[in-house]
C-alpha cells in the first residue's frame, strides 16, 4: 500500500516505520489478551500505555492476531480520542472545557495555555470534556495528574519547571 | 499512641493536594488512613482526626498545616469544622447509597461488612430469582443514568429470556459535565457497586459482568480493580458467590474518550471492541445486548441502590421520594457554586434547596443566572424556576430533565447564547455519526445559532432553528441528538437577550414548538 502514488498536498510527516522489536512486542501484547471477550480496546490501551501511541505499522499486527480486518482496527483507532497515532510530547496539558468548568473560567485558562505553548514541540495542549471534578474547576491534567482551580496563574506556577 | 487521621484519597481531594498532606502527616508520625470523600468538596482536603467525640474535621489542609494540626493549634480557628458526622451539610442529607462513602477505607471489606455491607446480597441469595426481581420492582427503583426506566421491568425481561449466557453491564461512562457521583462512589465505596451487580446477576441468571469505566477516571479504575481482586479473594465474586453455587465473574473495561459510549447500545458496541456507534432499538439490550445476549445495563447509582433495597426490602425504599420517583437521588452540585459536592436526598427536594441552601449560591459571589440540570443535554433553568421539585415527571413537564442528578451553577457572566452554541458544537464533535439528524443537524445548528446571534435574517433563522430542533428531537437514533435541543431551546426561551432576540419574538417562536421537542422520550427507552 506504500507504493500508491500520493495525490494532493503531502501529509504531515509520519513516524518512522516501526522496527521488528516493536512489532514483536505489540504481537506479544495482543496475543496475551486475544482470549478476552472483545479484546480490541484493551489491546489498544495496552499498546498506548506501553509504546505511547498506536503506530500505523501496529495495525496489521493487531489485526492478524485478533483475526480482524485492518479496516476494523483502523476504524476503532480513529473513533476514540485516547488512541493517539503520533508519539506523545514530553509534557501534556489536558484542560476540561465542559460546562461546569466553563462556568468557572475554563475558556480563559484554555486560551492562555494554547497561546503560551502554540509553538512548542515539547508541550501539547489538549481539551477534555469532564474529568469528574466539577465542583473545583477549572480542572485539568498535567502529565496525567489531576489538578483543580486551574487559573492561568496557577497553571503557570505548576508548570514552572517545564522547558519551552 | 500516634493520632489516627483520615485523609481522603478521592480524586477531587487529590486534585487539591490531599496526597501531599497524607505524606506530611505520615512523616510527622500520625497513623494515616485513606477514606473516600464526604462530598463536601469545597472543604477538601478535609482531614479528620479521631477523638473521643468522633472524627473531627479540618478544612483545606496543606502540608504546612500538619504541625499545627497535630499540636491542636487549629482547633479554634475557622479551619475546624467539628465532628464531621454532625456537620449540618451532611446531617441534613439522607444518605442511602452513599452511606459508607467517606466513612470507611474504600477497599476494606471487613469495614464494609461492619457498616452493613453484603446484607443485601446475602438475603438475595436466600430468595428465588423471581423474588429478588420482585423486591426491585416493588422498590420503584428507576434507572439513575438519566432515562429513569424502571429497573425491575428491565431485570424481569432479562430473567425470563432464554440464553446460554447473560450479562450484567454497569454503565460507568459518566461523561456528562457536572456529574461525578459514579466516580466518587467507585472511589469511596466500590464494594457497594460490586454487591449490586452480584445481586443483579443472581436475579437474572447472569454469570458475567463488566463495568465500563471512563479512562478519564484513573483513580476509580485503580480502586475498582483492587476491590474486585479482594472480592474474588473473599468469595464475593467467582465460581460460587458467597458459597451459593451461583457463579459471577466481573471485569473492568476502560473507555477511550468517546462521550457517546455513555449511551447504552454504543457502550455495548465498545465493550465488544468496536466503534462506539449507537444501535437501533428494537431489539432491546435486555433481550439482545452484549454479544447478542440478554444483558442488564444499569448505571452505577442504580446498581448501588440495590443492596439497600434487598437488605431492607423494596417497601422501605419505596417509602422514600415523591410521585413515581421513589427512593433517593445522589445530586451533584458543580460549576460556579460556593459549596459544591454530593447531596443525597429523597426525591422531591426543590432545586432552590439544592442550589441556595446546600450550594450557598455562586463561588464568585455574583447572582445566579441559571443552572443546567442533568448534564450537557439538560435544560438551563433561571432562578424563577427554582421551586421545581426534583422529580422525573415534574421536570419533564417543565421541559427539563433530572438526568443523572448533576446541577451546574452559572453566575451572571454566563452567555446563554454561547452555551446553546456550545451544546450544538459538542454534539457535532461527539456524535457517533450513525444517524443524520445528529451528525448533520448539530453542525447546521452551530451555523444557525451563529446567524441568529449575528442578526442575519434573525426571524427566519429562529424558525429554522426550531425546525432543526424538532427534526433532531424526533429523528435521532438516541438521546444525544434527541436531547441536544433541550439546552438550546431552554437557553433561548429563558435568555433570548443573549441571542440578540427581543423577548416577545422568542416567545412567539418557542410557543410554536411542539410539546415533544422538550420531552425526555428520546432518553426513556429501555
Amino acid at each position: 500500500m506504500d507504493d500508491v502514488p500520493q495525490r494532493g498536498p503531502s501529509p504531515a510527516p509520519a513516524p518512522a516505520p516501526a522496527d521488528a522489536a516493536r512489532a514483536a512486542a505489540v504481537r506479544a501484547l495482543a496475543e496475551e489478551m486475544a482470549g478476552m471477550r472483545g479484546p480490541l480496546l484493551p489491546v489498544l490501551h495496552a499498546v498506548v500505555a506501553e509504546h505511547g501511541y498506536v503506530h500505523d505499522d501496529d495495525v496489521p499486527v493487531i489485526a492478524d492476531v485478533l483475526n480482524l480486518s485492518r479496516a476494523d482496527v483502523v476504524g476503532v483507532v480513529g473513533f476514540y480520542h485516547d488512541f493517539r497515532r503520533t508519539p506523545p510530547t514530553t509534557h501534556r496539558v489536558s484542560l476540561c472545557r465542559a460546562e461546569a468548568c466553563q462556568a468557572r473560567g475554563a475558556e480563559t485558562t484554555y486560551a492562555a495555555a494554547t497561546d503560551r505553548w502554540a509553538a512548542s514541540t515539547e508541550v501539547e495542549v489538549g481539551e477534555v470534556f469532564c474529568l469528574g471534578n466539577c465542583a473545583l474547576g477549572p480542572s485539568g491534567t498535567l502529565d496525567g495528574a489531576l489538578h483543580a482551580r486551574l487559573t492561568p496563574e496557577r497553571l503557570d506556577a505548576l508548570t514552572e519547571g517545564w522547558r519551552a | 499512641m500516634s493520632p489516627v487521621v483520615w485523609v481522603p484519597c478521592d480524586a477531587a481531594a487529590v486534585s487539591v493536594g490531599a496526597d501531599a498532606v497524607a505524606d506530611a502527616l505520615a512523616a510527622a508520625g500520625a497513623t494515616v488512613r485513606r477514606n473516600g470523600s464526604r462530598g463536601m468538596l469545597w472543604l477538601e482536603p478535609l482531614v479528620e482526626v479521631e477523638t473521643d467525640r468522633g472524627r473531627v474535621g479540618y478544612a483545606n489542609l496543606e502540608p504546612g498545616d500538619v504541625g499545627a494540626l497535630l499540636a491542636g493549634d487549629l482547633d479554634d480557628g475557622g479551619r475546624c469544622v467539628g465532628v464531621v458526622d454532625e456537620h449540618p451539610w451532611l446531617a441534613r442529607q439522607h444518605r442511602v447509597s452513599y452511606t459508607r462513602v467517606g466513612v470507611i477505607e474504600p477497599t476494606d471489606l471487613a469495614a464494609y461488612r461492619e457498616h452493613g455491607g453484603l446484607a443485601g446480597l446475602e438475603r438475595a441469595l436466600t430468595l428465588s430469582a423471581e423474588d429478588v426481581v420482585q423486591e426491585v420492582t416493588d422498590s420503584g427503583l428507576r434507572g439513575r443514568g438519566g432515562a429513569g426506566f424502571p429497573a425491575g421491568i428491565k431485570w424481569e425481561t432479562v430473567r425470563t429470556a432464554e440464553a446460554d449466557v447473560k450479562f450484567v453491564c454497569c454503565n460507568a461512562d459518566e461523561g456528562d459535565s457536572g456529574t461525578f457521583a459514579d466516580r466518587m462512589l467507585i472511589e469511596g465505596d466500590p464494594f457497594t457497586l460490586i454487591e449490586g451487580m452480584a445481586i443483579a446477576a443472581a436475579a437474572t441468571g447472569a454469570t458475567e459482568g463488566f463495568v465500563y469505566l471512563r479512562s478519564e477516571y484513573p483513580h476509580a479504575i485503580r480502586t475498582l480493580r483492587r476491590a474486585i481482586d479482594i472480592a474474588y479473594a473473599h468469595g464475593v465474586l467467582g465460581a460460587s458467590v458467597l458459597g451459593s453455587g451461583h457463579a459471577f465473574d466481573l471485569d473492568v473495561r476502560v473507555g477511550a474518550g468517546a462521550y457517546i459510549c455513555g449511551e447504552e447500545t454504543s457502550m455495548l458496541d465498545s465493550l465488544e471492541g468496536r466503534r462506539g456507534e449507537v444501535r437501533a432499538k428494537p431489539p432491546i439490550p435486555a433481550l439482545q445486548g452484549l454479544f447478542g445476549k440478554p444483558t442488564v445495563v444499569n448505571n452505577v447509582l442504580t446498581l448501588s441502590a440495590v443492596p439497600m433495597v434487598l437488605a431492607d426490602g423494596g417497601a422501605a425504599y419505596a417509602a422514600l421520594g415523591t410521585g413515581r420517583s421513589r427512593g433517593t437521588q445522589v445530586f451533584q452540585l458543580g460549576g460556579n457554586v460556593a459549596q459544591g459536592g454530593i447531596v443525597e436526598a429523597d426525591f422531591g427536594i426543590t432545586l432552590r434547596e439544592l442550589v441556595e441552601d446546600f450550594g450557598g449560591g455562586t463561588a464568585s459571589g455574583a447572582p445566579v443566572k441559571a443552572v443546567q440540570v442533568g448534564g450537557p443535554l439538560g435544560a438551563y433553568l433561571p432562578p424563577s424556576r427554582f421551586d421545581l421539585p426534583m422529580d422525573y415527571e415534574a421536570f419533564a413537564e417543565a421541559g427539563a430533565m433530572v438526568g443523572h442528578g448533576g446541577i451546574v451553577v452559572f453566575d451572571d457572566t454566563m452567555d446563554a447564547g454561547a452555551m446553546a452554541r456550545f451544546a450544538m458544537e459538542f454534539c457535532a464533535k461527539e456524535s457517533c455519526g450513525k444517524c443524520t439528524p445528529c451528525r448533520v443537524g448539530s453542525t447546521r445548528g452551530v451555523e444557525v445559532i451563529d446567524r441568529i446571534r449575528a442578526g442575519t435574517q434573525r426571524e427566519a433563522n429562529l424558525v429554522l432553528l426550531e425546525d432543526l430542533c424538532a427534526t433532531m428531537t424526533k429523528g435521532s437514533l438516541c438521546a444525544m441528538g434527541g436531547l441536544t435541543p433541550m439546552p438550546v431551546r431552554s437557553a433561548l426561551e429563558h435568555f433570548p437577550e443573549d441571542f440578540g432576540v427581543p423577548a416577545a419574538q422568542a416567545d412567539a417562536v418557542t410557543d410554536d414548538m411542539p410539546e415533544s421537542a422538550t420531552s425526555t422520550d428520546g432518553g426513556a427507552r429501555p
